[in-house]
Order: C-alpha cells, then sequence, then structure tokens
C-alpha cells in the first residue's frame, strides 16, 4: 500500500493524475466522435445513393479494422495527414500536433462510427410522423432537425450511448502505445521501476473499473430523467 | 502513394495474417467452453456461483483487454509460486498468454451472450421435454444447447469480429500478428497510409467473410 501514497514517496497521485487523463480522452474522443455521427449519419440516411456509400464507408472500415492500427496511424501519420488536409484548404504552414491530441482524434473517430450506428437506429425508429408533422407545419430543414427530430434522436440514443462511452472509455487504454500518460501507461512507467507488474496492473484494472461503475451509475440517472415525457 | 511499397508489404503482411488466424481460432475455441461454462454457472440456483459468473464477466467486461494482457504476461511471472510450478512452461510464453487473456475476455462476452440466450428459451420446451419425461440431461443437450446456440448465433459473429480486432492487442507483448507486422513496416519505412491500407483491407476482407458465415448459418437454421 506504501506504493499508492500520494507525494514523492507512492505513486498514488500520478496515477490520480493519470486517470484524470484518460476521463480527459475520454470525454475529448467522445465529443469529436459526436461531431462525427452528426456528419455521417445524415449521409447515411440520405436519398443519394452516393453519400450512403461515403457513411457506409466510414462505419464498415472503422468498425471492421482494429482500433490499435487506426491509433497506429494517426501516431505515425497524424501531423502528416493534418497538414495535407489542412493544406486542401489552403494552409501551409507547418503543423505540429501532441499525443493529446493525436490520440483524442484517432478514439474520436472509432467511437464517432459507433456513435453514427446508433443515431441512424435512433432516427429511423422515431415515428414518420414527427417527420411529417414538421413538414406540413412550414418548418425549415435545420429547423426541422435541430429542434424536432433531434432532440428526440438524443433522448432515444441514451442507453446505446452509454455502450459506446463504455467501448471508448476502455479504447483509450491504446493511446498509451504512443506515450500519452494515462492510467495504462503509468502502470507501465510504474511498473517497470519498481518492478511490480502484478500490483499496478491489478491497480489499473481497478481504475477502469471503477470508472466504468461511476459512469454507468451517472448515464443510469441521465436515462430516468429523459426518458420522462416531454 | 507508394505502391511498390504496397505489393512488397502484403506477402509479409499475409504471413502475419495466419498468426492472426491462429490466435483468433485457439482463443474463440477455448472462449466457447469458458463462455458455456460460466453463463451455466450464471443461470445456477446457487447464488454463490451465480455471484461468482456474474463477477467474472463483471470485471472482465468492465476493464480493457490491454489491462487483461498485461497482467497475466508482466504480472503472472512475478509470482514465485507460478514461476516453479509446471504452469510456467505455458506462462512465460507470450503466445500463450495472449491466448489467455483472449479466451478469458471473449469468455466473458460468450457467457453474457449464452445467459440471454438460455433465458429466452420459452418454458414451454422445457415443459414439454419433462413431462415426455425426458431426463434433465438430455434436455439440456437436446433442447436448451439447441435453441440457445441457435439464438445467440448473431450476437456471437458480432463477438467473433471484436475478437479478431482483438487479437491485434498480441502485437503488445512482443507476437508479430497482421497488426505487429504492420506497425513493423510502419516505423521502418514511415509510409503509414499505404501499410494500413493494406492490412486494413485485410482485416476488413476477414470480417466481410465472419459476417456472411454467421449470415449463412443463421439462415441455414432457420433463424428468421
Amino acid at each position: 500500500m506504501d506504493l499508492l501514497a500520494f507525494g514523492k514517496t507512492g505513486w498514488g497521485d500520478e496515477l490520480f493524475y493519470a486517470t484524470l487523463m484518460t476521463l480527459a480522452v475520454s470525454i475529448t474522443a467522445m465529443i469529436i466522435g459526436f461531431f462525427f455521427a452528426l456528419i455521417f449519419t445524415p449521409l447515411k440516411l440520405s436519398k443519394y445513393k452516393f453519400l450512403n456509400l461515403i457513411g457506409n464507408f466510414y462505419t464498415t472500415v472503422i468498425r471492421g479494422v482494429p482500433e490499435l492500427l487506426v491509433i497506429y496511424l494517426f501516431f505515425f501519420g497524424g501531423s502528416g495527414a493534418i497538414m495535407f488536409v489542412a493544406s486542401m484548404f489552403g494552409y501551409n504552414e507547418y503543423i505540429e500536433i501532441n499525443a493529446f491530441l493525436t490520440g483524442s482524434f484517432a478514439i474520436g473517430i472509432i467511437s464517432g462510427a459507433y456513435s453514427t450506428e446508433v443515431f441512424r437506429g435512433a432516427i429511423q425508429s422515431i415515428e414518420k410522423g414527427q417527420f411529417e408533422a414538421s413538414k406540413t407545419l412550414g418548418f425549415k430543414k435545420p429547423i426541422q432537425f435541430f429542434k424536432i427530430i433531434m432532440p428526440q434522436m438524443l433522448r432515444l440514443s441514451i442507453p446505446n450511448l452509454s455502450n459506446v462511452w463504455q467501448i471508448t472509455l476502455k479504447d483509450t487504454s491504446l493511446i498509451s502505445v504512443t506515450g500519452l500518460v494515462e492510467i495504462m501507461r503509468q502502470s507501465y512507467i510504474a511498473a517497470g521501476s519498481t518492478r511490480d507488474p502484478l500490483f499496478f496492473y491489478s491497480v489499473a484494472a481497478v481504475l477502469y473499473l471503477l470508472l466504468t461503475y461511476l459512469s454507468l451509475k451517472l448515464i443510469n440517472r441521465l436515462e430516468v430523467k429523459y426518458s420522462r415525457g416531454f | 502513394m507508394d505502391i511498390d511499397l504496397m505489393i512488397t508489404s502484403f506477402p509479409k503482411l499475409l504471413n502475419a495474417t495466419a498468426t492472426t488466424l491462429k490466435l483468433l481460432s485457439l482463443s474463440l475455441f477455448f472462449g466457447l467452453f469458458i463462455g458455456l461454462l460460466f453463463a451455466i454457472l450464471r443461470l445456477s440456483k446457487n447464488v454463490f456461483l451465480s455471484y461468482f459468473a456474474y463477477f467474472y464477466s463483471y470485471i472482465f467486461r468492465g476493464t480493457p483487454l490491454l489491462v487483461q494482457i498485461f497482467i497475466i504476461y508482466f504480472g503472472l511471472g512475478q509470482i514465485e509460486y507460478i514461476r516453479s510450478s509446471v504452469l510456467w512452461v505455458v506462462l512465460k510464453e507470450p503466445y500463450w498468454c495472449a491466448i489467455i487473456a483472449f479466451a478469458l475476455n471473449t469468455g466473458a462476452y460468450t457467457s453474457e451472450i449464452l445467459r440471454s440466450a438460455f433465458q429466452t428459451i420459452k418454458p414451454g420446451f422445457i415443459e414439454a421435454g419433462k413431462s415426455l419425461g425426458v431426463p434433465s440431461k438430455i434436455i439440456f443437450y437436446k433442447i436448451k444447447l439447441p435453441i440457445a446456440i441457435k439464438q445467440s448465433l448473431p450476437a456471437y459473429g458480432n463477438e467473433i469480429i471484436l475478437m479478431l480486432k482483438g487479437t491485434s492487442l498480441a502485437s503488445t507483448v512482443t507476437l508479430m500478428d497482421l497488426t505487429g507486422v504492420a506497425k513493423y513496416i510502419i516505423a521502418t519505412t514511415f509510409k503509414p497510409i499505404e501499410v494500413f491500407i493494406v492490412a486494413g483491407s485485410i482485416y476488413l476482407f476477414m470480417t466481410f467473410i465472419i459476417h456472411n458465415l454467421i449470415k449463412f448459418l443463421e439462415k441455414r437454421f432457420g433463424y428468421e
């Protein structure tokens, strides 16, 4: 237990900050994924075959390729790829990106693919009458989506988004290969310098369990709150 | 785009795919037995056994696979008792450590899939078996198990694909599977996109095959 003391003698404070880092990466990735999902869900549901193709390509590729491979792609090709994209928009300066952003982005793209599937399912389960009613009332398209469809979509998505959150939280452990000091990386460092891997990886496991347990509690409360009728 | 690199790295990656498939099939094989065992324990009337199975699946589903591999590969070797026992013959090999971790992990998910499949069996089937005087062992093997397997096929197909992706973590314990070799080529050539396209396509191809195989089985077993 001395090993977990706070301060210079133990690894308690380091592991505490590493846990915060894991949380920060997961939340950032979830938000990035959310925006990806908002872009790709309409593509998947579009009338146009070509847009469907783009949407399906994204979710199929990301969900069919190991997370680790995606992370390696971003880790090794990150700044190059982002500079390439930026240059298409006319920005040619050197862009340096840090491990936090690369990692969050890689995990965000993965979590976005799962969120897209969740949103697609949610929109498809909204009653047709809602779409028709919003049309007949003469709302403009964006208002239709943001004021009528999206609130219902989000409400229906909460249970499945909670699964996506769990997957995302666990996926952040893979960013440790890029050197970002989150729970896994910190345990690796601690295990290396104390030669006690069993203890520190078990602590890591407990920290992840704690995170999943507490966040599930929170999400369940949200679910109860938002499943009430309007 | 470096087409040459893509062509030269393809056979190397294909070679590594054999390792990936070996890891996948062995972990699924062991995982299926673990899953079945824990599904039965979970549904047993004994509260202690049922809680034990719940606890097992909760831990393995609540922590990242990477932690599980590291605990088994780096952690267990630390215990003197294990190092001096027969188990060490197996546990000193990263290959078997990875398979044990994968099997325990997929076993936890499989147990949940099978449990819900067992629970959705209509009581009428079992009652019919009982009233015909069929011994409970035969009821299990001839009635419950076939229905549960049929019921859990779609979910198990997803689990196979998740496990296929999970095997990529073997590369973190020095194994040269598809992802391991891909990482090695990326790190030596600094051409991540080309290698990603080739390795990613191989993974996608395998997912495609698994997906269609499960669809075919679903049809064969008359699943609507």
